[in-house]
């Protein structure tokens, strides 16, 4: 299991990133490999920076006044804040799924079709077929092909979050960033979230920032501890949970503090 | 139908094809033109505060630097023509407003004395209400009185001022008269108590926020102590709010001076500088309804018209500016709601 | 033990008092409104019919109706409100979306609006007619038809304009307000799936706040309609023989036309009925209105208000 780990090649990866709001500094050099095909968790204490760096990745912290950053993040090997790299482009190419499920106010067929149209796709036939695949693979096409047209936030929590996945995967990003996603849903609800995750890492590299160590566990095959803004330790799922190297990490996979 | 997910779907290849770095480009140009249209109209706000000051300054303006033309000095307008006392040869010197003669006299002073007699009137007569009100909706009152209360006051506030004028004239003259018996039906009272139903909803509005953002910390202090709801409204909540209650009569007061229609309708509109408030009067904004559309373009009067203009819109500016900010550090310091 | 502190009964009465005067102020400011209200129903409501609001004054305004009057409000503010919402919008969006709360910009755009919405209605008119009427009309004149007056004179555009200015405030202010409604994790969505800020903006932000942009644009022909000191010297006219039909004609109005037939008119008495009933019109136009405008206005505060918590 560890060797598969290894064996992808690295598709996102922080090199000494310093985030800083106004004079508080969040995040402490961190230097830290998420690899292709596989769901990378990120946990650690609330207020540690794990949604900070989360945000860092498809350069959501670009629209917080008052943002600063040292240090850099590549994505495939390239500099995401390299004069030439459209931030636009690189947010397609990063999909991210919010804590609490945001669908828009449209139907559940638009909800879906937003990214795609925004990106400039506009055949009717096109979109249909990018809907329906998408829900596929958020498990929810069964659940709503008979009300496409109905309005998003008719569905149940749980729904809603599934198509904020496919809302997501809609427009073909590579790498999934999901911050706390089944946070906010009730145990059955969060399974078939956790399946999904199963299922989507066969295509797309996963960033999972997740406060529940059992879905850490159950989901993530490499898991990075961050602390007071700083990567603390980093390793292979099971590792970290079995064998920390680190007595702080320990602490807080025992549940001594957090 | 049976495509399974493994493979990559035709159709997602669409969104990598579109998002070309050509529409990306045009994306962005659409990106910065719109960001210099939002701009461009914010700034149209800020512009139309300097243009409304520069033009309407501008037609003012010549009047005061203008050389008096020989034989025609009296015609001229001067600093000391505008304030100071018109002399007679047979009687005592007088304040006379009398654009409109052989002789124009453009006296500020019968304007600026029937300016203030009407909004002190209607500040004396709809303050007291509108902030015992405000008191009343905040403090005290159950659930159905504000429900009453409120519905009103917005009401009232979006009835045309052209109708509160009618209504001053028409109603609430004749009502006055058969009460004070008083000789002249429009006057300085009349004028003054359309224009107060005019400035309570502004006054009582401010007011009700300022009270309200008085922090529910401050009263449960108070109650803790023992004192009951008066003494904790009178002493502690009303205390606390009483900036914004006067920014709340320097709004209305504010609103008072500007008013045109009323007082165009129900004052009389006599230049006259006594003191009675049953004596009829003729206000600044009144003058300027009533005169614009009858004088000369570029003459004097139109100029001197323009130029109670100016001192309207500087004292509105310098009121509304005391009162924004007043309203603003309270909210600060008391830091309620936002 | 004795207390020092008196006991409480000793008071009571004071705050009763108080309480009653507070209550009383609210009353007469209620039954002030219903006086105001009763005497122009009563009065207004009998020569009220669909004669008199299509048919045009006659008999020196002693008869006839308001029909020119009611066209020309309408059109009057219809003029208005294509001016004052996209520029009253698009300065909400800078404001809201674009600028730093903070910035010197922002603080003086917002600074401009305050005191726009306090600078005298009369003063609007001076402007109006200094600036539209003389400056911009008398310079199309100048330039495209050499000084022969074709714009350079009030009309129903020039009114329209001044109106717009004076309604700007109303408009920024509500649109703010719905776009403020509008939550941050919708804008976040958006941009995470690779929006730009106007696709963000137009597509998601906008359509979410329509409910308050529409609140804002009849809060604004509301109070366009019913103000008279800005448009007495840039367009409305005591009486026209026919219906404006282009922008530089001039115009009657319904808040104009109050105040001609109650200041104007040489025999009073005769017309107290027309007065009433077209004060009726104009009171019920606006209270109409506003109230539309309250109606949407609580339903997206209330939508708001989750969000708040």
């Amino acid at each position: 299991m560890d060797a598969g780990a290894e064996a992808t090649p690295v598709k996102v990866s922080a090199r000494d990133l310093d985030v800083f709001y106004g004079a508080t500094q969040a995040l402490h050099g961190i230097t830290l490999d998420a690899r292709a095909n596989r769901v990378t968790a990120l946990i650690g204490p609330s207020g540690c920076g794990k949604s900070t760096f989360l945000r860092s990745i498809n350069r959501m912290n670009d629209l917080i006044a008052g943002m600063r950053r040292q240090g850099t993040i590549l994505l495939d090997g390239r500099d995401i804040h390299d004069p030439d790299v459209d931030v636009v482009d690189l947010r397609r190419r990063v999909g991210m799924v919010f804590q609490r499920s945001n669908p828009f106010p449209k139907s559940i067929y638009e909800n879906v079709a937003y990214g795609p149209r925004i990106h400039g796709v506009s055949d009717r036939t096109t979109l249909d077929e990018i809907v329906r695949t998408t829900l596929e693979q958020a498990a929810l096409w069964d659940e709503v092909k008979d009300r496409l047209g109905a309005s998003a936030l008719s569905l149940s929590g749980g729904q809603q979050q599934r198509l904020c996945i496919a809302r997501a995967l809609a427009v073909e990003p590579e790498v999934l960033l999901m911050d706390e996603p089944a946070s906010a849903l009730d145990p059955l609800a969060t399974a078939r979230i956790e399946e999904l995750i199963h299922e989507l890492k066969e295509r797309y590299t996963i960033l999972i920032v997740t406060h529940n160590m059992q879905q850490a566990a159950r989901v993530s095959d490499t898991t990075a501890y961050f602390y007071m803004g700083r990567l603390v330790e980093m390793g292979p799922t099971a590792q970290i949970f079995t064998n920390p190297s680190k007595q702080e990490t320990e602490d807080y996979i025992t549940g001594r503090f957090g | 139908m049976n495509e399974s997910t493994a493979a990559r779907p035709r159709a997602l290849d669409a969104v990598a094809a579109a998002s070309s770095e050509s529409r990306r480009r045009a994306a962005r140009r659409a990106e910065s033109l719109f960001g210099a249209v939002v701009r461009t109209a914010a700034f149209a706000a800020i512009l139309v505060i300097v243009l409304i000051f520069v033009f309407v300054g501008r037609e003012a303006l010549p009047l005061l630097w203008q050389d008096a033309t020989p034989g025609h000095e009296s015609e001229t307008v001067t600093w000391s023509s505008l304030a100071g006392p018109t002399t007679y040869p047979d009687r005592p010197p007088r304040h006379v407003w009398q654009p409109v003669s052989t002789v124009p006299k453009y006296n500020l002073a019968p304007l600026v004395v029937g300016t203030l007699k009407t909004t002190l009137v209607a500040i004396l007569f709809a303050g007291p209400l509108a902030v015992l009100a405000a008191i009343l909706t905040s403090e005290f009152a159950p659930r159905w009185v504000s429900q009453v209360v409120k519905p009103t006051i917005e009401l009232l506030a979006g009835i045309p001022s052209v109708v509160l004028g009618f209504f001053a004239l028409m109603v609430l003259a004749t009502w006055l008269q058969q009460i004070l018996g008083v000789r002249y039906r429009l006057n300085a009272l009349t004028a003054g108590i359309g224009l107060g139903i005019a400035v309570i909803p502004i006054i009582y509005t401010v007011a009700e926020d300022a009270l309200a953002a008085v922090p529910r910390s401050y009263r449960e202090a108070s109650y803790a102590l023992g004192a009951s709801r008066w003494e904790t409204a009178v002493r502690i909540v009303v205390p606390a709010a009483l900036p914004g209650i006067f920014a709340g009569l320097a709004l209305g007061f504010g609103r008072a001076v500007g008013e045109t229609m009323i007082v165009l309708m129900a004052s009389g509109n006599a230049a006259l500088t006594t003191w009675p408030l049953t004596d009829s009067v003729r206000t600044l904004s009144a003058t300027i309804a009533a005169e614009l559309g009858e004088v000369v373009f570029g003459g004097p009067h139109y100029r001197v018209l323009f130029l109670l203009g100016v001192l309207l819109f500087l004292f509105t500016f310098a009121v509304n500016l005391a009162g924004e900010l007043t309203v603003r550090r309270l909210r600060e310091r008391l830091g309620g709601r936002a | 033990m004795s207390s020092r502190i008196p006991g409480r009964p000793a008071g009571a009465w004071k705050g009763h008092a108080f309480v009653a005067l507070c209550g009383a102020a609210a009353a007469i400011i209620v039954a002030m409104l219903a006086v105001i209200l009763f005497d122009v129903v009563r009065s207004g409501w009998a020569g009220l019919g669909w004669q008199f609001l299509v048919s045009a004054p006659s008999e020196g305004m002693r008869g006839g109706g308001v029909g020119p009057a009611i066209f020309g409000t309408f059109a009057l503010v219809l003029l208005m409100t294509i001016a004052v919402v996209p520029l009253g919008v698009l300065t909400a969006v800078y404001l809201f979306e674009y600028a730093r709360p903070d910035s010197g910009f922002a603080r003086a755009v917002n600074l401009a609006v305050s005191n726009l919405a306090g600078v005298p209605s009369i003063v609007f008119g001076l402007f109006g007619l200094g600036f539209f009427v003389r400056f911009v009309g008398g310079g199309i004149d100048r330039v495209f038809h050499g000084g022969e007056l074709a714009w350079g004179k009030p009309s129903i555009l020039w009114a329209a304009l001044t109106l717009a200015l004076l309604t700007l405030p109303v408009v920024i202010v509500t649109t703010g307000e719905a776009l403020r409604a509008v939550p941050v994790a919708a804008r976040e969505a958006s941009f995470a799936l690779g929006a730009t800020k106007w696709q963000t903006i137009s597509r998601v932000v906008l359509p979410q706040s329509l409910a308050g942009i529409l609140t804002g644009a009849i809060l604004a022909v509301s109070r366009g309609a019913g103000e008279v000191a800005p448009i007495m010297f840039t367009g409305a006219a005591y009486f026209l023989p026919k219906l404006p039909s282009r922008l530089t004609d001039q115009f009657m109005e319904l808040g104009y036309h109050v105040y001609v037939l109650s200041t104007q008119s040489p025999d009073i008495e005769a017309t107290k009925p027309i007065l009433y009933s077209t004060v009726l019109v104009l009171l019920f136009l606006t209270f109409l209105l506003n109230a539309t405008a309250i109606a949407i206005r609580a339903r997206f505060r209330a939508a708001l208000r989750p969000q708040d918590a």
